[in-house]
C-alpha cells in the first residue's frame, strides 16, 4: 500500500540536499567551532554560513540570528528573555488564544511569576485584528507575541499591520513563524518584527534545531549560561550538522518559491473543495484566502476525529485531528474552541497539511476514500441517527 | 498505541445497530466530551439474548462498545452487572491510560440499558443504581485516566 503523508505541519522529511549538506559535519569535520585549529575553523565557517542563510531569508543581519534547539525553545526564550530584561519597564504581555502551547504555557508560567497576560480573541476564521491588538495595549505593556500563521487552521495573521502598531507604541513585537516559514515571504525590518521564532524540521530540515531572530539593540536575558557561543546568550557547543541543515533547508524553502506555493495552493483548493462537495455536513475551519498554502482543516459533523484518522491510516493516509482523543488531554483543540466552534463539533475536525512531495493522485485518493470513511463512522453514530430522525 | 484486539473491534465492530423492540436502551456520555454510547438490550426471561450499539467516539470508544456487547450476550442480568470497565478493557488486551474513561462508558451504558429495562417492567434489579444522565459528571476519580473535558 502506498503511504500518503499529509501531516507536514507536524513535521517534514529531511530533503536529500539538506542531508548531504549535513553529513560531512558528523565524521569528517567534527571539530568544535570554538577551537582555533583548522579542522575546527571549517565548522565555524559552516555555522557562520548557515547564520547568513537564515539572516538573508528574513531580511536580517547575521548577528541577529541565534540558533536554538527548535521552535519551542525560541518561543520560550523570546517571552521569558524579554519579560525579564524589560521588567522595570512593565509586566504586561499581549498574545492570542490560538498560539502554540510553547507560547501559551510560557505565558501561564510568566503569569505565575507576576506578569499580566492578555489573550486576544480571534474571529471565526481565526484572525487576530490589528485593532484588537492596539486596544489591548496598556501603559505597562512590554511585549506583543502573535503567531504568523496558525499550525492547526493555517490562518495567516496581519503581521505587518501588527508590527506597525507595535512600533508606533514602542512595544517589542515577537512572532512565532514556525508554521509560516517557507510559505510566506518574511522581511523582519519591513514588517517591524523584533523577534521571530523558526524551526528546521517544518521546512524539510532536521529535528532539534531552530533559531530566534533578535533585533539588534534589544535587551534579552541570556538563555543558557556557559561558554561564549551564540554571543554568550545561548551557551553550549553548537549543533553544527543541525545548524548546517537548517541553513540549507531555509535556502531551499525559498527557491522557486512562487511555483511551489502555486502548486500547493492548487492541491489544497482541490482537497478543500472536494471534501466540502463530496461529504455533506462539513465546513472549512479557518480562513479561505488568508491561509497557508498547505493547510486543509475540515470539520466533519457527527463523527469523532480520531476514528477518522485510524480509518485513514488503514488506507495509508497520515493526517491529524483537533479531537481530544489525539491530544492526550481529552479536551478538543484550543484553537478550534477559540473560533467559537462548540466542543462536540471540534471533536470532529481533520487536518491535512501538504508538502512538496504530494501529488494530485494522492489528493484524488483521499477524496475517493474520505466519503466512505465518514459514512462508515456516521452509520454507527447516535448523533447522526438523532439528526436524521429530527429531519425526517 | 492500541492493541491488535482494540483495532480489530474498531475495524470490525460487532453488534453495530439498533434493536427495534429492545427490552432496554441506555445512552451515556455527551458530545461535548467527544463520546456517546447507546446500547440496546433484548432480554428474555432474565437472559440477555441480543445486544446492539451505536457510538460516537474515538477508536477506543467503538472497540469498548463492541466488546461490551459481545461480553453481555448470553449472560443473565446478574452476570451482566458484573461486567466492569476493567473487564471490558482486559478483554481488549488493555487500553492506553488516557482511554480508560471510554471503557467506563461501556460499563455505564450497559447499566443504563438494564435500568431502562427494570423501569419499563417495574422491577428492581439488585445492585443496580440509577445511572447519571452524564457519566462525565459522575465522580470516577478512582479510575485511572478518568475525567473528560474540564469545560
Amino acid at each position: 500500500m502506498n503511504k500518503i503523508y499529509l501531516d507536514n505541519a507536524a513535521t517534514t522529511p529531511v530533503k536529500k540536499e539538506v542531508l548531504d549538506a549535513m553529513l560531512p559535519y558528523f565524521m569528517e569535520s567534527f571539530g568544535n567551532p570554538s577551537s582555533v585549529y583548522q579542522i575546527a575553523q571549517i565548522n565555524k565557517k559552516a555555522v557562520d554560513e548557515a547564520r547568513e542563510q537564515v539572516a538573508k531569508t528574513l531580511g536580517a543581519n547575521a548577528n541577529e540570528i541565534f540558533f536554538t534547539s527548535g521552535g519551542s525553545e525560541a518561543d520560550n526564550w523570546a517571552l521569558k528573555g524579554i519579560a525579564e530584561a524589560y521588567k522595570d519597564k512593565g509586566n504586561h504581555i499581549i498574545t492570542s488564544k490560538i498560539e502554540h502551547h510553547a507560547i501559551l504555557h510560557t505565558c501561564e508560567y510568566l503569569e505565575k511569576k507576576g506578569y499580566e497576560v492578555t489573550y486576544l480573541d480571534v474571529d471565526e476564521k481565526g484572525m487576530i485584528t490589528p485593532e484588537a491588538v492596539e486596544a489591548a495595549i496598556k501603559e505597562n505593556t512590554i511585549l506583543i507575541s502573535i503567531m504568523y500563521a496558525n499550525n492547526e487552521i493555517g490562518t495567516i495573521n496581519p503581521i505587518s499591520e501588527i508590527g506597525k502598531i507595535a512600533k508606533a507604541h514602542h512595544i517589542i513585537f515577537h512572532t512565532d513563524a514556525v508554521q509560516a516559514m517557507g510559505q510566506v515571504r518574511i522581511d523582519v525590518k519591513e514588517q517591524n518584527i523584533d523577534l521571530l521564532s523558526l524551526s528546521a524540521h517544518k521546512i524539510n530540515g532536521p529535528k532539534g534545531v531552530g533559531a530566534l531572530y533578535i533585533r539588534r539593540g534589544l535587551k534579552i536575558a541570556n538563555l543558557i549560561h556557559g561558554g561564549g557561543q551564540e554571543r554568550g546568550r545561548r551557551a553550549g557547543t553548537e549543533n553544527v550538522p543541525g545548524i548546517v541543515g537548517l541553513g540549507k533547508a531555509i535556502e531551499l524553502a525559498y527557491e522557486d518559491f512562487d511555483a511551489k506555493i502555486e502548486k500547493l495552493t492548487v492541491l489544497r483548493d482541490k482537497l478543500i473543495d472536494g471534501l466540502l462537495e463530496k461529504i455533506p455536513y462539513t465546513r472549512l475551519n479557518g480562513h479561505r484566502i488568508q491561509r497557508l498554502a498547505n493547510n486543509v482543516n475540515v470539520g466533519v459533523e457527527f463523527v469523532e476525529g480520531e476514528s477518522l484518522l485510524l480509518l485513514l491510516d488503514m488506507n495509508g493516509v497520515a493526517a491529524s485531528s483537533g479531537s481530544a482523543c489525539t491530544s492526550g488531554s481529552l479536551d478538543p483543540s484550543h484553537v478550534l474552541l477559540a473560533l467559537g466552534i462548540p466542543h462536540e463539533k471540534a471533536h470532529g475536525s481533520i487536518r491535512f497539511t501538504l508538502g512538496g512531495m504530494n501529488t494530485e493522485e494522492e489528493i484524488d485518493f483521499v477524496l475517493e476514500k474520505m466519503p466512505s470513511i465518514v459514512e462508515r463512522m456516521r452509520s454507527m453514530s447516535p448523533l447522526y441517527e438523532d439528526f436524521l430522525n429530527k429531519n425526517k | 498505541m492500541y492493541s491488535e484486539k482494540v483495532m480489530d473491534h474498531f475495524m470490525n465492530p460487532r453488534n453495530v445497530g439498533e434493536i427495534e423492540d429492545a427490552s432496554g436502551v441506555g445512552t451515556v456520555g455527551n458530545a461535548k466530551c467527544g463520546d456517546i454510547m447507546k446500547v440496546y438490550l433484548k432480554i428474555d426471561e432474565g437472559i440477555i439474548t441480543d445486544a446492539k450499539f451505536k457510538t460516537f467516539g474515538c477508536g477506543a470508544a467503538v472497540a469498548t462498545s463492541s466488546m461490551a456487547t459481545e461480553l453481555v450476550i448470553g449472560k443473565t442480568i446478574e452476570e451482566a452487572l458484573k461486567i466492569t470497565n476493567r473487564s471490558v478493557a482486559e478483554a481488549l488486551d488493555g487500553l492506553p491510560p488516557v482511554k480508560m474513561h471510554c471503557s467506563l462508558l461501556a460499563e455505564e451504558s450497559l447499566h443504563a440499558a438494564l435500568w431502562d429495562y427494570a423501569k419499563k417492567n417495574n422491577i428492581t434489579i439488585e445492585g443496580l443504581e440509577e445511572p447519571v444522565a452524564d457519566v462525565h459528571e459522575h465522580d470516577h476519580d478512582h479510575e485511572e485516566g478518568s475525567g473528560c473535558c474540564n469545560a
